[in-house]
């Protein structure tokens, strides 16, 4: 098989499956950091519990995420060396950034977390999570400006047949970053807060350890609802952002072949056909697309048709649409999942500011477990049409895909890669699910299994089980 | 004074000195699982003995890439393309080994566990070894051509020269993580980790040897700087014969000293016999990769200089106030978070 669709394969499959434990720690993190910092306040025995339970997904999920890290930090170089070469100078910076600055900041900190409890003090041991969940999000903002100067490159000139970077500020002031950092993260709270109240509202609804199971979700509502919200409100932005800086990815999430007209109405349906380069059945609701781009009930969005010829003009003869069926649903799934979110979030936090958790809803507590898909679905769904919509490119305007690959790896080792990381992902998959669907069935008050070494006579074993 | 280029290279080196150094221990103590612990709860102490700082140390390795990519990203993508498949399998048993420490404990089921435990095993021998690998084959060259590609086949990265510079880094860290095992334990785990680390040393000498003679024969790079590693083999052997003495005297944390600065020293060796080369080409010395032709812009490297040399301190402080909190013995009767 062909060396760049199984490299475009690996990285997609790779990526996908690394973000999908990504978002979930970012999320987490905060809400355990949230519920340690409660208990240092209020001094209540049951945060303290909550922070530990919901801790322990964290450490799950947490390892998973960064050993499928790892390859990612690798991949560059391995799969993708010409890229490596040509942008090395630019997209490295930021990723060494990201290692000395939040890697390590992470690692070492979730080490003392996860040991500390009987040496550090309560609030020593609080600073360690919260410097934890700011790793993360740090992490988060030095990959994903590695990422925007794909999507919109700046800062850097061209010497030699290579980027080199003139302009730091440029990079990380780079206003893709400024709009994409945002919206990731926050996405990411809202997978960490719908993964807490799903999990919640299916133990109320096997009405096991009520209290504190709505306590969890009362305060993960909150941040579920506030996040999904101003994930919308930055997407809007994002959106908006878009239709500047990369026209051909906002006209093939629109499904766009053709001008749109002024006002621009939005598509919610179309029955694409990429070959003929037309759409055969829409609906269409008027004024929106307009609005999403522009902030405005009118203004024209240009067409697929239009951008092509312009783009032949800048960068020669080649073809630049990506691919269209991919980017227009992906973009509409996510927006689905995005508005049920904040649908779910809002009833959700109508029933614990009403109190009424405890009245047994069964259909609701059955969504919101549900629920727990939606921001995976909504990240997956974000990325790939992201990362699809910039195709050909990979840097925009400077280095296509195709040019991208590395030319010493043979397809024989590509596939032999390929075949080794799908295995370990799907036994990591199972495995962690496994551990994910045990710890919650044994739920908050199980002591810990391998804890009968602890002699309770013994004054260390007697601090060591608290 | 140094330049751009010189100071990364250096600094380079200092990553990877500090990622053998540390993971060093965290692997010999990985493998030393396999036979040193008789029983599950000791498999469990040695395990807790480095649980709180492993992902840290490995943090090091990552550090190390992202260096190497942003400052000699032509080092970066020709080492890591081309040395593809050995690095498939390194990150295998990385991932391998980095779940098993979480998973291990979380059933108590003897079968499951059992599984993580040939993890943790592969997953700590694997890497050292194939680093060590990896690492040789830089010094002896491969072939690398005009335009930076190296096409190796499986005999230009496995041969004789590598596989002794590879077991030789695997009997390295063994050492050094027994040492840090006797640190870190107590009673008979800790007098067991002590001896094996003494019987090893016998073996870890002979291998230096054969892969110092190997070395000379096989590579240029004493031809380039012999004085230099002449004087880093002196202090080796000094080294070597006080690691020797602590050990006798169960001075274990002047052992532990003793072996880690054996790894920095070996480490550096490779570093000084390729400078200025980063990798050597087998096909033509103009091939060669080097802290010129392989390196980011002047102002790249002004930048990360400014960044790295800021953040570093602090990454040393907190990382030595987490080996300052978790300074205690492991105990079997405390709670073993693994
Ligand atoms: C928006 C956030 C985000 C995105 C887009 C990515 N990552 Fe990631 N990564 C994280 C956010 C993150 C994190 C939250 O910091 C992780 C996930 C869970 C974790 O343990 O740390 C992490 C872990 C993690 C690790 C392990 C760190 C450790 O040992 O502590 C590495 C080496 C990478 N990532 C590298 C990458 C690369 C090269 C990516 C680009 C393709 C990438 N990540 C995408
Ligand atoms: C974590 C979330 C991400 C996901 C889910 C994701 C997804 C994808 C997908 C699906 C592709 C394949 C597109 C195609 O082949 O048509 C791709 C390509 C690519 N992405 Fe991302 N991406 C993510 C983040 C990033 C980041 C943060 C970077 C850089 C820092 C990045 C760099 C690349 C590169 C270099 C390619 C080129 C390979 C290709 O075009 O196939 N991605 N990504
Ligand atoms: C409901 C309103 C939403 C809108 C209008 C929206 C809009 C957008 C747009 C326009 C992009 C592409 C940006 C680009 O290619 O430069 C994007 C990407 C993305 N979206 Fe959304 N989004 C919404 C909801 C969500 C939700 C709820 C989540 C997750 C929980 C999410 C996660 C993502 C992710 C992970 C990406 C890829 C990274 C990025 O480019 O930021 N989105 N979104």
């Amino acid at each position: 098989m062909d060396v760049l669709v199984l490299a475009r394969l690996q990285f997609a499959a790779t990526t996908i499956f690394h973000f999908f434990f990504v978002p979930l720690s970012i999320g987490l993190v905060l809400l355990v950091a949230i519920m340690e910092t409660m208990y240092v306040v209020k001094g209540k025995e049951e945060y303290k519990r909550m922070a530990k339970f919901w801790g322990k997904l964290f450490l799950i999920n947490f390892a998973v995420g960064v050993v499928t890290g790892i390859i990612q930090e690798f991949q560059f170089g391995m799969n993708w060396s010409d890229y490596s070469r040509f942008v090395g100078d630019v997209f490295g910076a930021p990723l060494a950034v990201e290692a000395l600055f939040a890697f390590f900041m992470e690692s070492t900190f979730i080490g003392l977390w996860i040991f500390g409890w009987d040496r550090l003090s309560k609030k020593v041991h609080m600073v360690c999570i919260w410097l934890v969940a700011l790793g993360t999000t740090a992490s988060a903002f030095w990959i994903l400006a590695a990422n925007s100067f794909m999507q919109r490159p700046v800062g850097f000139e061209i010497n030699n047949g290579r980027a080199e970077m003139n302009d730091f500020f440029a990079l990380i002031g780079n206003g893709q970053l400024w709009v994409e950092f945002p919206h990731t993260v926050l996405g990411a709270f809202a997978t960490g807060a719908f993964m807490i109240t799903g999990i919640s509202a299916y133990k109320m609804l096997r009405k096991q350890d009520v209290q504190f199971f709505k306590k969890s979700f009362t305060i993960a509502i909150i941040v579920g609802l506030t996040a999904s919200f101003a994930t919308a409100l930055f997407g809007h932005q994002q959106a908006q952002y878009l239709v500047k800086t990369q026209p051909m990815k906002m006209a093939a999430s629109e499904g766009l072949w053709g001008k749109s007209g002024d006002p621009a109405p939005w598509t919610v349906y179309a029955h694409i056909d990429s070959d003929n380069e037309k759409n055969n059945f829409e609906i269409k609701i008027p004024y929106l697309l307009s609005f999403l781009s522009y902030s405005s009930f009118s203004g024209e969005v240009k067409g697929m048709h239009q951008l092509q010829a312009e783009y032949e003009q800048a960068y020669g003869p080649g073809d630049y649409i990506p691919p269209v069926r991919t980017t227009f649903w992906s973009f509409r799934i996510m927006i689905v999942a995005g508005c049920l979110m904040i649908l779910l979030g809002m009833y959700g936090a109508y029933l614990a500011w009403r109190k009424k958790l405890e009245k047994p809803n069964k259909f609701f507590y059955r969504c919101m477990l549900w629920g727990i898909s939606l921001p995976f679905i909504a990240n997956t769904a974000g990325w790939v049409m992201t990362e699809f919509g910039r195709q050909p490119w990979t840097v925009f305007g400077y280095m296509q895909t195709k040019d991208s690959v590395s030319p010493s790896v043979t397809s024989g080792q590509l596939l032999f890669s390929l075949i080794a990381y799908c295995t370990i992902y799907t036994a990591l998959a199972i495995v962690m699910i496994y551990l994910f669907v045990k710890t919650i069935k044994k739920g908050p008050y199980a002591e810990n299994i391998d804890d009968h070494s602890s002699d309770p006579y013994s004054k260390e074993g007697y601090h060591a089980v608290s | 004074m140094l330049s751009l280029n010189e100071l990364w290279f250096v600094l380079v080196a200092v990553l990877f000195i500090g990622f053998f150094f540390l993971e060093g221990f965290d692997f010999g103590v990985g493998m030393s699982t396999r036979f040193l612990a008789k029983n599950d709860m000791e498999r469990r102490v040695l395990i807790n003995s480095i649980g709180p700082f492993w992902d840290a140390n490995e943090v090091w390795l990552l550090t190390a890439g992202g260096a190497m990519f942003a400052a000699f990203p032509n080092w970066y993508a020709t080492m890591f393309s081309g040395y593809y498949t050995p690095l498939v399998v390194l990150l295998l048993a990385l991932i391998a080994r980095g779940v098993a420490f979480e998973f291990r404990g979380k059933v108590a089921n003897g079968k499951w566990k059992g599984t993580w435990d040939v993890a943790i095993f592969l997953g700590s021998l694997l890497p050292p070894f194939l680093l060590g690998v990896v690492f040789s084959g830089l010094m002896k060259g491969l072939p690398i051509d005009g335009d930076m590609e190296m096409k190796a086949g499986l005999l230009d990265m496995v041969n004789i020269y590598t596989l002794v510079g590879g077991i030789t880094v695997v009997v390295l860290c063994l050492v050094h993580g027994l040492m840090f095992a006797s640190l870190r334990t107590t009673g008979s785990l800790q007098e067991r980790a002590r001896k094996l680390a003494k019987k090893l040393l016998i073996p870890l000498a002979a291998l230096f040897v054969i892969f110092a003679i190997m070395t000379y024969f096989q590579t240029d790079v004493f031809e380039v700087r012999g004085l230099v590693l002449g004087l880093l083999a002196v202090v080796g052997l000094v080294c070597f014969l006080l690691a020797g003495m602590f050990m006798s005297k169960q001075r274990d944390g002047w052992a532990f000293g003793m072996t880690g600065a054996l790894i920095a020293l070996s480490i550096s060796s490779v570093f000084v016999g390729l400078f200025p080369r980063v990798m050597v080409s087998s096909i033509s010395e103009t091939f060669s990769l080097t802290i010129t032709n392989a390196a980011s812009g002047q102002y790249s490297l002004k930048v990360m200089t400014i960044v790295a040399l800021t953040l570093l301190p602090f990454v040393l402080g907190y990382q030595i106030w987490s080996y300052f909190v978790f300074h205690k013995r492991v105990h079997e009767k405390e709670h073993l978070e693994y």
